[in-house]
């Protein structure tokens, strides 16, 4: 029977292109319009760590000496509060992070000098995040704790200096130190690159630089403080920042600590310590207020920073308004044509279709302009993902169609024909035989 | 035209004239908001910036480190850089318009006050006024006696020692306008931080800051303190439009023939920085502007293809009409009477609409309100839009012949 409807649908089709035209057209604009910003939504608000991000949290305290009672904790930490939570190990895993620029030279290589921009941070980093190694191995513990000049390189800077070739023990010079590379990075592109995220509230929606592209070189935390030392710089202070003392020891904040937890029942103790923690530190003098603690997890932290820029979220508003005015326009030429046929309805009523075997036939034949015009869609979406790809934004080479959105192109088309095509179905199927047959 | 009979057509009619109504509200409103997005883009990127932007090129180098001769270096490119064919002036900057990145301070009235007055720009270098073009239009130029330079300010700052810092400073005519409203400003004095003074001896007719726009855009100030390559200074070359490349080309192989180890992290005509700045701004308009034009076309294409369906339909009707007597003209004007009736209730509820997606978006994107001149040009728009749509359908209608009233019966 379904085949015999798929017929009858594309001899109904073939009677009137230009109108199965407009109507395949408009749903293949308005398809393509809300799935290519779907699909931009979808990559950026999408989980960077899926399967374990509930396992990752990011701890804040509020190490400021005067006291106020609306505030909130920094987005980022003091240098001795993050050491202090970072040394006391009280996580499964935990790492410190901080970024910078420095000078970057190749020694062995003839290539000009490049400004790099760096993370320092601990160990775990690597494990805890699941970030992928080409060649080598992270640094150890003991690498932190001996303060060595080792790092790990990004794959895009081993293409660059070394094309792509194995690079581990090769030495880099950065900014006057040498070290040792001990590992490189497979491609790895997080979206967003979440263990960097913050402040997004101060961004006024403008929030493209989440999307940026990992370093090109890691360091353990401390030695990378000396062989960068004056290459820092804070995220914000709570009081004037003065020039002839280190950052480690100013009223800045600048290091952000992650720590992953296993269980709920490790989270609520990590709380507990965190909590303690500020407490000691006002009893010794250091913070104005204990109770200005909170730990998020990071799809809360993602969220609280509202990584999705604002343009991209007004971008999705609107296309799905569009798609809503397509939709008006397909079911009304929809009842159009289906109520244009009325007579050959009426002989097929009355020669024993019943409501519902018309019902039916006029639903594939929404079905098949669903189809047709999903293909549209798909064809005006990879255009549509193409422009952004060419746009100056930070997220322009993350933007791909993943299976399950071309999945979903067609789903999206053919739900949305037929629910334009519910309407004029159902009063296609009323149509009284007796009032047709008359009129033949 | 009678309007009654039309009624009572669409009256049989009602499913098909709601979802054309529907779709013409629909697109009014959002062509209505879009329309009013894009002229918010376009009057960002129209920003003024306050310096003559078509003569400028500016170059930013890594900052190397706090070594003890970052002055003399300074100096000895600033002077190199002078000596190119074409350079009219030449500066090191921190801050400049749309140049992202860039100190600001919270700007008080009285010096014991806890809550800022506003948050202002800080724009430090020498030479500053006459390499950007900044028009004074009150007071005077910094003298050379006056500049002290950033390490020693800001060591001063922090030590509270009044003597190690700037006395002066310039500020934009709108700042000194929200400061002191009708009033003069020079002469007057503000504080910064602890309570530290500093008197205006100009006003300049404008100058933009760096970002944080949204903090005033026009609030600006210029210190005399002078900088070397400290993070974030910029050296700032003015010449000729016409020379500018070249000018570039010239500064860019002097800096590396000074020294070959430097990095050079951006480089480029003013128009670059400004381009870069508003690169977002730009790519949304170009988004809702081919929003619109799709919106219109597949919404013109609607009812074109309403009233196609509409005119096959009534052929005999028409043919009856037509015989009974009534012109081509009556027929035309019958079709278009109803497409007008039609868009109007449509425009009617693609206002209220309009104005309700309008308070949607100034909660949630902090956008100013739909000024009222938006409905009256929309619903022109609209109604045009629909007229030249239904236009060629009612052609076809009026050329329908009488004799299909006989034929067909």
């Amino acid at each position: 029977m379904f085949a015999y409807y798929m017929d009858l649908a594309l001899r109904s089709l073939r009677r009137s292109p230009v109108l199965t035209a407009l109507m395949v057209l408009a749903i293949a604009v308005g398809i393509g319009a809300s799935m290519t910003t779907l699909t931009v939504m979808h990559l950026l608000s999408g989980d960077p760590l899926p399967g374990r991000s509930q396992h990752i949290f990011y701890p804040q305290v509020d190490p400021t000496s005067h006291f106020n009672p609306h505030s909130h904790p920094y987005d980022m930490m003091d240098y001795h509060s993050a050491v202090d939570l970072w040394s006391a190990q009280r996580a499964d895993r935990q790492a410190l992070i901080t970024v910078s620029a420095l000078r970057l030279t190749a020694p062995t290589v003839n290539q000009p000098a490049l400004m790099a921009q760096m993370l320092s941070t601990t160990t775990d980093f690597f494990p805890m995040f699941a970030v992928p190694l080409q060649y080598g191995n992270a640094w150890t513990a003991q690498d932190d704790a001996r303060h060595a000049r080792v790092a790990v390189i990004s794959a895009d800077l081993n293409n660059k200096l070394f094309q792509g070739s194995n690079s581990v023990g090769r030495t880099l010079r950065l900014k006057d130190t040498d070290v040792r590379i001990v590992g490189v990075l497979a491609p790895w592109r997080p979206s967003p690159q979440f263990y960097e995220v913050v402040g997004g509230r101060f961004s006024d929606g403008d929030t493209a630089s989440f999307y940026n592209r990992p370093e090109d070189v890691f360091m353990p935390f401390f030695s990378s403080l000396e062989v960068n030392d004056g290459g820092f710089n804070p995220f914000t202070c709570w009081s004037a920042l003065d020039p002839g003392v280190k950052l480690q020891n100013s009223t800045c904040v600048w290091v952000a600590l992650w720590v992953q937890l296993g269980s709920a029942g490790k989270v609520s103790g990590y709380r507990d310590y965190l909590a303690a923690y500020a407490e000691q530190q006002k009893a010794l003098g250091r913070f104005a207020r204990a109770d200005n603690t909170r730990m998020f997890d990071l799809m809360q932290w993602l969220d609280f920073n509202r990584v999705v820029p604002s343009d991209v979220r007004l971008q999705t508003w609107l296309a799905f308004a569009f798609l809503a005015i397509c939709l008006f326009n397909t079911i009304g030429l929809l009842l159009a044509k289906f109520l244009r046929r009325a007579g050959e309805i009426g002989v097929r009523r009355a020669l024993g279709a019943s409501r519902m075997a018309v019902f039916a036939q006029c639903l594939v034949e929404a079905g098949m302009i669903g189809l047709l015009g999903g293909l549209g869609g798909l064809l005006l979406t990879l255009l549509g993902l193409w422009l952004i790809r060419r746009q100056p934004v930070e997220y322009a080479d993350l933007i791909h169609l993943d299976p399950s959105m071309f999945g979903l192109t067609f789903a999206l088309a053919i739900a949305a024909s037929l629910l334009a095509g519910v309407l004029p179905a159902l009063r296609a199927s009323r149509i009284v035989p007796a009032l047709q047959l008359k009129t033949l | 035209m009678d309007i009654l009979p039309i009624l009572s057509t669409l009256r049989r009619h009602k499913i098909t004239a709601w979802l054309l109504i529907m779709q013409i509200a629909l697109t009014c409103a959002i062509v209505c908001n879009a329309v009013f997005l894009i002229g918010q883009r376009l009057q960002r990127m129209d920003m003024p910036s306050g310096i003559d932007e078509h003569n400028l090129v500016q170059i930013k180098v890594a900052y190397i480190s706090n070594r003890p001769d970052a002055t003399a270096r300074a100096q000895t490119d600033l002077a190199a850089l002078r000596q190119i064919p074409g350079v009219q002036q030449v500066a090191l900057s921190i801050s400049l318009p749309f140049a992202m990145g860039g100190p600001n301070s919270d700007v008080m009235l009285d010096a014991r006050q806890k809550q800022r007055t506003l948050s202002a720009s800080n724009f430090f270098g020498q030479n500053l006024l006459p390499t950007l073009g900044l028009k004074l239009v009150e007071g005077r130029d910094f003298q050379p006696g006056e500049y002290v330079d950033l390490t020693t300010a800001t060591a001063a700052l922090q030590s509270g020692e009044l003597k190690g810092l700037p006395q002066t400073v310039i500020i934009t005519k709108a700042m000194a306008e929200r400061l002191w409203p009708g009033q003069g400003a020079l002469g007057k004095t503000i504080y910064f931080g602890q309570g530290v003074p500093f008197r205006v001896i100009g006003v300049l007719a404008g100058l933009t800051r760096s970002d944080s726009l949204r903090n005033g855009a026009d609030y600006s100030m210029v210190m005399p303190i002078s900088v070397d390559l400290t993070s974030g200074a910029r050296y700032v070359i003015r010449c000729a439009p016409q020379d500018r490349a070249q000018v570039l080309g010239a500064a860019l192989a002097k800096l590396k023939q000074i020294d070959p180890r430097r990095v050079v992290l951006q480089k480029g005509t003013y128009d670059d920085v400004r381009r870069a700045f508003f690169a977002n701004d730009r790519a949304m308009a170009g988004i809702l502007t081919g929003v619109v034009a799709a919106l219109l076309i597949v919404t013109a294409l609607g009812i074109v293809g309403l009233a196609s369906f509409w005119v096959a339909q009534r052929r005999r009707q028409i043919g009856v009409r037509r015989a009974l007597g009534a012109t081509r003209a009556n027929i035309l004007h019958y079709f278009q009477t109803e497409n007008f009736l039609l868009a109007t209730i449509g425009i009617v509820i693609g206002m209220v609409l309009a104005f309700g997606i309008n308070l949607f978006l100034m909660k949630h994107y902090e956008l100013p309100r739909l000024p009222a001149v938006y409905f009256p040009v929309g619903a022109i728009a609209l109604w045009m839009i629909g007229q030249l749509a239904v236009l060629g359908p009612a052609l076809r209608a009026a050329a329908v012949p009488p004799v299909v009233a006989t034929r067909s019966v």
